[in-house]
């Protein structure tokens, strides 16, 4: 459970928006390239729009950071981000050198976000182990 | 960093979320300080000051006389 500050509200709402906007681009996208819809140049448009909004939950995370009053609650969720980034940039080393000698396959780059969320849980247990709290 | 904050909101029979809520601050941050989990920033360090009318001094005892008292 998270403390639900005014500015955690926020962060929220924006991560809805930000998630309905990305279905609503990526959808098209899949349905557009499957079927062969896009010609030309569009499908570079195509393929990015989707990731725009993946781009603004980062934003909006720096927006939070920025809008968070509570600084108690505000240093929890840096300490999650560090977390989080360190966990994302040790995996993607690794699976790098893992690639480099030829052992596992070639990555799709959107994991990163994907791990970078689960390194924010990270986080959040190694506050409860350290500090006694998530900030729930 | 050692302090009397919980001492001092005993006095005023006020829970923690009582003075969160004064200090317009989380329940959770105000336990954190109590235990010494947290040290709070000098603005919050004032507020709580201000609030429960006595130096800061008188509410958060400073490390390094702390310990040259142990020695």
């Amino acid at each position: 459970m998270v403390v639900r500050t005014p500015a955690w509200k926020r962060y929220n709402w924006r991560i809805i928006w930000l998630s309905l906007l990305y279905c609503a681009f990526l959808l098209p996208a899949v349905y557009g390239f499957k079927h062969h819809l896009i010609p030309g140049g569009l499908r570079y448009v195509a393929a990015v729009l989707p990731a725009l909004p993946i781009v603004g939950l980062f934003i909006a995370m720096g927006r939070y950071l920025v809008e968070e009053q509570d600084e108690y609650v505000r240093m929890l969720r840096v300490r999650e981000m560090l977390w989080a980034m360190g966990f994302t940039l040790s995996c993607a080393t690794i699976w790098g050198f893992l690639d480099g000698f030829g052992l596992v396959g070639r990555a799709d780059g959107y994991w990163i976000v994907i791990l970078w969320y689960f390194g924010q849980a990270v986080g959040a247990i190694a506050n409860r182990l350290t500090l006694g709290t998530s900030g729930g | 960093m050692e302090n009397r904050l919980r001492l001092l909101r005993a006095e005023r029979n006020w829970s923690q979320q009582a003075l969160a809520e004064r200090l317009e601050v989380s329940r959770q941050s105000v336990n954190a300080i109590e235990t010494g989990k947290y040290d709070p920033s000098l603005p919050l360090a004032f507020r709580i000051a201000e609030l429960f009318e006595r130096p800061i001094e008188e509410i958060f005892v400073s490390p390094s006389t702390r310990s040259s008292k142990a020695i």
